[in-house]
């Protein structure tokens, strides 16, 4: 079970339109242990890519020094599709490096850029292993 | 003083949970390789036949290693090794 704040939710789509056709992603970082999603932080798609995303190697390390100095961690790590559905991919499973992260995908596959349709879903991926989890969007 | 090697959250598996664990050596592969030997199997995340694995990073001192040398980049008493995964994935 994912509990993640309805604004977050938000932003993770509005990012997904924004960067629609390539593959957008990001993490939302918590307290360490917290399993409490509170800080979406955008990452920029080394890639560019409509089929692949890397995050920006020197943003990554940027952020694990800050959540290192912040005894923070990755909480939930996002990234969107834009022609196939929000499920993980086989790349997507090989490449899984946080188990204790939240591995949600948002897909554009149905509306792009525009308002409408979009899906969201949440995972958890350890040794290769996927299991959906539940979602609960958290009201203010 | 020793070289301080961060270990990414996938790979403390290797090392008892450790964040962070010191080592010695004057390359890098010196380094993964005393590191390796008191935490076994952490080498074989890292390099794969000649180099470092695809997809993995290394930094010393916020420098990425594959502009320094690669396996032999030099590494001094007190220096930093981040070692980083890269977060990724595709459509298919």
């Amino acid at each position: 079970m994912l509990r993640i704040p309805r604004d977050q939710v938000d932003e993770m789509i509005a990012h997904a339109r924004t960067d629609h056709p390539d593959e957008a992603c990001g993490v939302i970082v918590g307290p360490e242990g917290s399993d409490q999603p509170t800080r979406l932080i955008r990452m920029t798609n080394a890639e560019r890519s409509p089929t692949f995303f890397r995050f920006d190697p020197l943003e990554q390390l940027q952020l694990v020094k800050e959540l290192d100095a912040a005894d923070e961690e990755i909480v939930v790590v996002y990234h969107s599709h834009t022609a196939t559905e929000a499920y993980p991919s086989r790349t997507d499973i090989s490449y899984a490096a946080e188990p204790q992260a939240h591995y949600l995908l948002v897909s554009t596959a149905e509306s792009g850029r525009e308002e409408g349709p979009v899906s969201v879903r949440s995972y958890r991926i350890l040794d290769g292993q996927v299991s959906e989890e539940e979602i609960e969007v958290l009201r203010p | 003083m020793a070289v301080e090697v961060k270990i990414p959250t996938i790979l403390r598996t290797y090392t008892d949970g450790q964040k962070t664990v010191n080592s010695t050596g004057s390359t890098l592969a010196e380094v993964i390789d005393d590191v390796d030997s008191r935490h076994p199997g952490l080498k074989d995340r890292i390099v794969e036949s000649a180099g470092l694995r695809r997809f993995v990073n290394v930094y010393v001192n916020d420098e990425d290693v594959r502009f320094s040398g690669g396996l032999s980049a030099p590494i001094a008493d007190d220096d930093v090794v981040v070692v980083l995964p890269a977060v990724a994935g595709g459509a298919h």
